[in-house]
């Protein structure tokens, strides 16, 4: 009887799930500074704890985006496009998968940053995880942008917390230059292989910020389209 | 003619029956569209909800009921045609109030959802085609009604669209959205009071004996709304409220909404009861006249002064006795829809409904609001709309017409059978 009436009109709503997903995928990210404090410090068996742990959060993540995507049928009507949300979804998720493969990575050759490196990559990863929480960010806001009717005041807040999401990114940018740089200075001293190991982590780390951004991407597109 | 004389009383007294049976079905399952969204987005619960829906369904019916009855009594199909049988005019509107209720009765059983207009209006032309023939029908009347139930929830979508778009113009696309909330929201408590009172006192008050002038109508309206305004004026500002409003920015904007949402679930009310106890005792009514005139068929005759009383009290019935139960089955669990929205619908489905019922023209209350609803979801102020239900509900309605008009037609004969 219910669902044939008036209230069956009413499906549930997409966005606190996808902001549930965007949650337990910044909770994911943010454990990477515990680790990455835990390598510095040598303790590799606590590396590895937290390891498991942000396998776990993926994990989650995982089944979260599984739900968005199973209760977005065809036959619902959004305010925003059902394929743009969808990719956010994809998206987003890649963040989660970042973090734990990083993770995943340095505790598998156990070779931590060297002394002189340490202090720089530290400010690196953060301001990488600062792109990831400012993702977050946005994606809580989408509340008041469904209160709004995505016009306005709002969708102007919105865009330009986009905008900084975008100078993080630079930030993130010129920090890894700089990195890249200070180990050229002293890689004669190391492993050619634990050395290119350590590219690569840059590297990674580099583009967990580019993920983070191209999220504010797609959400801007999303926005954009309306 | 004999058996108007004979069996008179009984007819009317079968009829009456069969009215209070179809009315309590409205009021046990229809209601539920009119208040759902009232109660789904948590401002009321089921209780309050048929608190209101008794008073202000009877009110509507009683105040603002006269002009569709007197469509459903004689605006379908032409009195005139039957004035040589006047007791298969009888007869057959019998068979459409019993026909009509009992598809209202299996229906919701089933879970199908069901309009009691299509329903009624089925059965009378069911019944009409095979006793007089297809003309008795008056075509015309239908094809004004039919499309009635195409534009009304276009209408009640452009509406809502626009006074959803003016909230956010006035009140959330602002820098201080409370305020401007505080502001403003007295203003649309009193438009609404208006809407009501003016159709109202316009087209609903000549049956209990009270006749106006337009300046009086106006005035009256402009004089209740205005005592709205400044009542809500106050409230907004005392001191209990404020410090209800704090939270979020929005959460206290949604506040002041539920008290302009309490307001529009009267009106929904009010509006649903002034164009659905129609269907329960527009035949009543036609009956009436018949055995009460001896037979004599005449253009035009005024409603006898109990019948609406009687589909009153037959919606309070079905609300008290079953609508708790089905108003308790919806549940306060649908927190996206937030009172800004409920309000919007609810405000452009209760005037739509109004001025139909003004006009005289039955409609169907959940189509207007599944119109209006619609309307703000292409303003995107809505999470997620189930369009399959949309689906389920054109085909059902579909389906009531001609299911009404075969049940009219085979308890019509049973009826005959009896009598004569």
């Amino acid at each position: 009887m219910a669902m044939n009436n008036i209230l069956g009109l009413f499906a549930h709503s997409p966005l606190k799930p996808l902001q549930s997903h965007s949650n337990k995928v910044t909770e994911c990210c943010s454990m990477l500074v515990e680790f990455v404090e835990a390598t510095f410090k040598g303790d590799w068996d606590m590396a590895e704890t937290l390891r498991a742990k942000i396998s776990e959060a993926e994990r989650q993540a995982d089944l979260l985006k599984r739900e968005i995507r199973l209760k977005l049928p065809r036959g619902l009507f959004l305010p925003i496009d059902r394929t743009d949300l969808l990719e956010l979804v994809t998206q987003q998720d890649k963040l989660a998968n970042l973090a734990k493969d990083i993770a995943g990575r340095m505790v598998g050759r156990q070779f931590s940053i060297p002394e002189p490196l340490q202090d720089d990559f530290m400010t690196f990863i953060c301001r990488a995880l600062d792109a990831t929480v400012q993702a977050n960010r946005v994606i809580d806001e989408m509340d008041e942008l469904l209160e709004t009717g995505f016009r306005g005041r709002e969708l102007n807040f919105v865009n330009k917390m986009i905008n900084e999401l975008d100078s993080i990114e630079d930030d993130t940018d010129q920090m890894q230059i700089k990195l890249r740089k200070m180990l050229r200075d002293i890689e004669q001293n190391y492993n050619p292989i634990d050395v290119m190991f350590l590219y690569k982590i840059f590297e990674w780390v580099g583009v967990l910020a580019d993920q983070a951004q191209r999220v504010g991407s797609r959400i801007e597109l999303m926005l954009a389209r309306s | 003619m004999e058996i108007l004389q004979e069996y008179g009383s009984l007819l009317i007294l079968l009829t009456a029956l069969f009215a209070f049976f179809m009315a309590f079905g409205v009021g046990a399952n229809d209601v539920s569209n009119a208040m759902g969204t009232s109660v789904g987005s948590g401002t009321i619960t089921a209780k309050q909800a048929i608190a209101i829906a008794l008073i202000f369904e009877c009110a509507g019916a009683y105040l603002a009921g006269g002009e569709v009855t007197e469509t459903i009594k004689s605006g379908i199909i032409n009195p005139m045609d039957f004035v040589e049988n006047p007791e298969v005019l009888v007869l057959g509107m019998m068979s459409a109030l019993f026909a009509s209720g009992s598809w209202l009765l299996i229906a919701s059983r089933w879970g199908w959802p069901v309009s009691t207009t299509h329903s009624i209006i089925g059965a009378i032309i069911g019944f009409a085609c095979i006793t007089e023939g297809a003309n008795a029908v008056r075509w015309g009347a239908i094809t004004g009604i039919v499309g009635s139930w195409f534009i009304t929830p276009l209408i009640a979508g452009v509406l809502a669209y626009g006074i959803f778009f003016i909230i956010q113009k006035l009140i959330f696309d602002t820098d201080r959205p409370l305020r401007n909330a505080q502001k403003f929201g007295p203003y649309f408590m009193a438009l609404t009071v208006f809407i009501l009172v003016i159709v109202t006192v316009a087209k609903g008050l000549k049956h209990i004996g009270l006749t106006l002038d337009t300046g009086d109508t106006v005035l009256i309206s402009l004089t209740l709304s205005l005592m709205s305004l400044v009542i809500s004026l106050f409230y907004f500002r005392t001191k209990k409220f404020i410090r209800k409003a704090h939270n979020s920015i929005f959460d206290g904007v949604e506040l002041v909404f539920s008290i302009l949402m309490l307001m529009t679930a009267c009106a929904m009310a009010f509006a649903h009861g002034s164009n659905d106890v129609a269907n329960a005792i527009g035949p009543l009514a036609a009956v009436v006249t018949i055995v009460e005139s001896g037979g004599n068929i005449t253009a035009s005759a005024p409603i006898a002064w109990w019948i609406l009383p009687l589909g009153a009290l037959g919606i309070a019935c079905g609300l008290i006795i079953m609508g708790y139960k089905v108003m308790a089955t919806i549940g306060t669990g649908i927190t996206d829809l937030t009172p800004s929205r409920g309000f919007a619908a609810q405000f452009a489905t209760a005037a739509t409904v109004v001025v139909a019922s003004g006009t005289g023209l039955p409609i169907s209350t959940t189509q207007t609001l599944v119109g209006a609803v619609l309307g703000i979801g292409l303003a995107r102020g809505i999470a997620a709309l189930n369009m399959n239900v949309i689906r389920n509900i054109i085909i059902s309605w579909v389906v009531t017409l001609p299911a009404g008009a075969l049940f009219a037609i085979i308890i019509y004969y049973i009826l005959n059978l009896i009598f004569r």
